[in-house]
């Protein structure tokens, strides 16, 4: 019997799905066992009925909720909240869901000074007050993480996940279990890179140049990006965007990871950590560039990012 | 003022927005909006970021073409550092762009569009998707599903992201491509190539006959078009100048660095989504049936404003085209047809890349010094141009960014498709399922 599934995104770019979808054949066996009530990507199910009459938001009662994307504004929140409501199982799909994502670093600033950029600051613009309508959301204070505002049984981190573990989570549901998690181990466990536990030193550089590596050669064969003196957010980062086998995906380009899985375990200050690990192979984490931004692109949520009272004029 | 019909969310479109339809008191439609309802802020949280860093972040706002954002992002770092890269960098990002073009339009015109013309757009919803398409025709489903695996597999193999890439930096690309690397994807791109031949047959041949009449319903307007082409007029995905076409077929040419000469935002209370407008025509006005300053942006403006194709069957695909639509062609439904053509010359470019052995070259990227400027860098996404225009101080971290994605140009015209659908779909206080579903195909068509 087809399990019935509804699926939603907020804050999201849907990235997440996509990344579904790029699942391969192992997908229509997978479709097989679901059965979608409602998806807005794919399938016609609609808030206020076929005909746009209904008087208040409905999403169709499933077994399994699947949320992508982070709460940015108040129709968001309603969403998430009618989902909850209507699922047993809620979960959050992709980094956003977990952690705010990318979108997050919106958190650094207040509100009004996004929208006085977005509608009066930008070259093509012509200067206009902030949209506000009913049919338009406002915004809530921060970009938050599905579980700041309600209760998620499973998470599914990655910026996108990999669909290996979208399958994982649905097959354990599937099988009747309740809770799925991602084996605490961080990127640096998984990738095959030579590490000597040292670095030449010097100032962290940025990516204005190439890592260096002989293309004809394996992963393997090239020197770890950190002692490379090139940042890497691998060490803190929970491992898993490989899939279940293969190359941290990233350094299979030959760049340096920036963290989309999010932090190893939760609670953890990845930043500290971080800090932490460059020192360990003697780097000097204050001569990274834009520290704060970059440590915590994928985790804006939960309060990793917020408002600097005064921000100090480069 | 009679009722409202509230279509939310629109569905088989990726993002967020509702189409509020205002009936007045004889049921007839009065008024229609299609409100975008999601702002995420780029503009902003970008400010202080490094520009190398930028083409790994901006891809984020979208998941559908991370290849385009991640590109335009690395041609304005390229302008910002006043570097040039070296053209086996240029060919591994067009290579990577040309492979997402493919599996970005093969998922739109079978999985997004077609359950409206091979399942029927007055199907009841619950079998009018993509799940629909499965039962109906699952060889093709499985064919589209491995065809998208197969472009997946081609960037992870060597790009490592596929969505959301991390591979292209200003001055040139992360890493070279080898020799076996190359001949391991030439097949894989042929495989690619050979669907997309057989997507344009089985699509005239079998969907557009039938919906011929549909095009005509759905209806026309009247406006420009926007796109880029080359310096001897082929559509180019990558690079070139901006071609903006008056309705009547007349057209300027310019430099990225002219945009700001010809493209205007203007915002409207009823939506987080800017209304891009051709300066030099005027306001702005949405009024269906005089419509001032509005253009669009996508595979049909691109198959109309360009003067030729880039590659042969295409171009072969173009003149049947124009021997039936004219140019520029108005018909809002030919989005589908020209989704195809396009989806031919991305394939065969993508081919005709990994024929050549000079993308195998190791020199692929420029090094930087960090200082202050501007760069500006366009490319067409699959939903349109997309411009990125960033300044950044003497560190190299940005300043100010102004963006203008492939979808936003066409939130006027499609403001008027769909006033234009809901009037010819829904007449006193009459209409169904069908009827509204009809009105999601002008926006749908757009791909927004
Ligand atoms: S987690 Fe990443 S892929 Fe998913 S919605 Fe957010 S930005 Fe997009
Ligand atoms: S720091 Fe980066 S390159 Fe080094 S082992 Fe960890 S993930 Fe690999
Ligand atoms: S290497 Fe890091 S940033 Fe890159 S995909 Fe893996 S977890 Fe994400």
């Amino acid at each position: 019997m087809a399990v019935n599934v509804a699926s939603e995104w907020l804050n999201a770019c849907s990235g997440c799905e996509i990344s579904i979808l790029n699942t391969g054949e192992a997908l229509l066996d997978l479709l097989a066992q679901l059965n979608f009530v409602h998806i807005p990507a794919l399938v016609d199910s609609k808030y206020f009925g076929p005909l746009g009459d209904g008087t208040s938001l409905q999403i169709p009662e499933a077994v399994v909720g699947i949320v992508s994307g982070g709460v940015r504004n108040s129709e968001h929140k309603h969403v998430l909240e009618e989902m909850r409501k209507k699922v047993k199982v809620l979960i959050a799909l992709g980094s956003c869901a977990a952690y705010g994502g990318v979108p997050a670093q919106a958190n650094m600033w207040k509100p009004e000074e996004v929208f006085e950029k977005v509608f009066r600051g930008c070259v093509t613009t012509n200067p206009s007050p902030n949209p506000e309508d009913p049919n338009v959301p406002p915004w809530t204070p921060t970009c938050q993480a599905l579980d700041e505002v309600t209760k998620v049984d499973i998470t599914i981190p990655g910026c996108p996940p990999h669909p290996d573990w979208i399958a994982d989570a649905v097959m354990a549901l599937l099988a009747g279990k309740t809770e799925w998690k991602l084996p605490e181990r961080s990127v640096c466990d998984t990738c095959p890179v030579i590490r000597e536990k040292k670095s030449g030193g010097g100032p962290i550089k940025r990516m204005l140049a190439n890592a260096e590596f002989n293309p004809e050669e394996g992963i393997d064969k090239m020197r770890c990006l950190n002692e490379q003196g090139i940042f890497c957010m691998g060490p803190v980062t929970l491992a898993g965007c490989n899939g279940k086998s293969g190359v941290p995906r990233c350094i299979q380009a030959r760049t340096p990871c920036r963290g989309c899985f999010g932090p190893i375990r939760k609670g953890a200050k990845p930043m500290v950590d971080m800090m932490g690990a460059l020192t360990s192979v003697g780097l000097d984490p204050k001569t990274l560039v834009d520290r704060r931004a970059i440590m915590n692109r994928y985790i804006g949520g939960h309060g990793y990012l917020t408002v600097i009272p005064a921000r100090p004029a480069r | 003022m009679g009722k409202v019909i509230n279509i939310q969310p629109i569905t088989r479109i990726e993002g967020h927005a509702k189409v509020a339809i205002h009936l007045d008191d004889a049921g007839n439609v009065a008024d229609t909006k299609v409100h975008v309802q999601a702002l995420r802020g780029f503009e902003k949280f970008c400010e202080g970021r490094p520009v190398e860093e930028m083409p790994r972040t901006v891809c984020h706002i979208c998941g559908i073409c991370p290849w385009a954002h991640h590109l335009a992002s690395s041609k304005a770092g390229d302008a910002c550092f006043g570097v040039t890269p070296p053209p086996a960098a240029v060919k591994l990002r067009r290579l990577m762009q040309s492979i997402a073009y493919v599996s970005d339009k093969i998922l739109h015109f079978y999985f997004l569009a077609a359950p409206d013309f091979v399942i029927g757009p007055d199907a009841d919803y619950s079998v009018r998707n993509v799940v629909g398409i499965v039962q109906a025709a699952p060889d093709i489903a499985r064919q589209v599903v491995k065809m998208r695996h197969l472009g997946a597999q081609i960037l992870e193999s060597f790009a490592g992201r596929a969505i959301h890439p991390t591979l292209s930096l200003p001055g040139g690309v992360s890493k070279p491509m080898t020799e076996a690397e190359r001949q391991q994807m030439l097949p894989l791109a042929q495989e690619l190539l050979e669907f997309s031949k057989f997507s344009m047959q089985f699509a005239k041949d079998n969907v557009f006959p039938k919906y011929l009449d549909a095009i005509k319903n759905i209806g026309v307007i009247e406006v420009g078009y926007l796109g880029t082409v080359t310096a001897d007029g082929a559509l180019d995905f990558y690079d070139g100048k901006l071609r903006l076409m008056k309705p009547d077929g007349s057209y300027d040419d310019f430099t990225y660095e002219q945009y700001t000469d010809y493209i205007g935002e203007w915002v409207e209370p009823w939506s987080y989504q800017k209304f891009p407008y051709a300066k030099q025509w005027g306001q702005l006005n949405l009024d269906l049936d005089n419509p001032t300053g509005v253009y669009r942006t996508n595979c049909l403006a691109r198959i109309n404003v360009a003067d030729k194709m880039a590659t042969p069957l295409a171009q072969k695909e173009l003149e049947e085209f124009r021997a039936a639509f004219g140019r520029p062609a108005h018909f809002t439904l030919l989005y589908h047809y020209a989704r195809l053509i396009e989806l031919l010359q991305a394939a065969e470019h993508a081919v005709e890349l990994l024929e050549d052995p000079e993308i195998t070259s190791k020199d692929i990227r420029a090094e930087l010094t960090p200082k202050a400027g501007r760069g500006i860098g366009c490319v067409e996404a699959p939903r349109g141009t997309l411009i990125h225009d960033y300044t950044c101080d003497e560190n190299g971290l940005i300043t100010k960014v102004n963006l203008i994605v492939g979808t936003t140009h066409n939130n006027a015209a499609i403001n008027l498709s769909v006033n234009q659908a809901a009037k010819l779909c829904i007449k006193e206080g009459k209409y169904d399922q069908g009827a509204l579903n009809k009105v999601e195909m002008a926006i749908r068509a757009y791909d927004p």
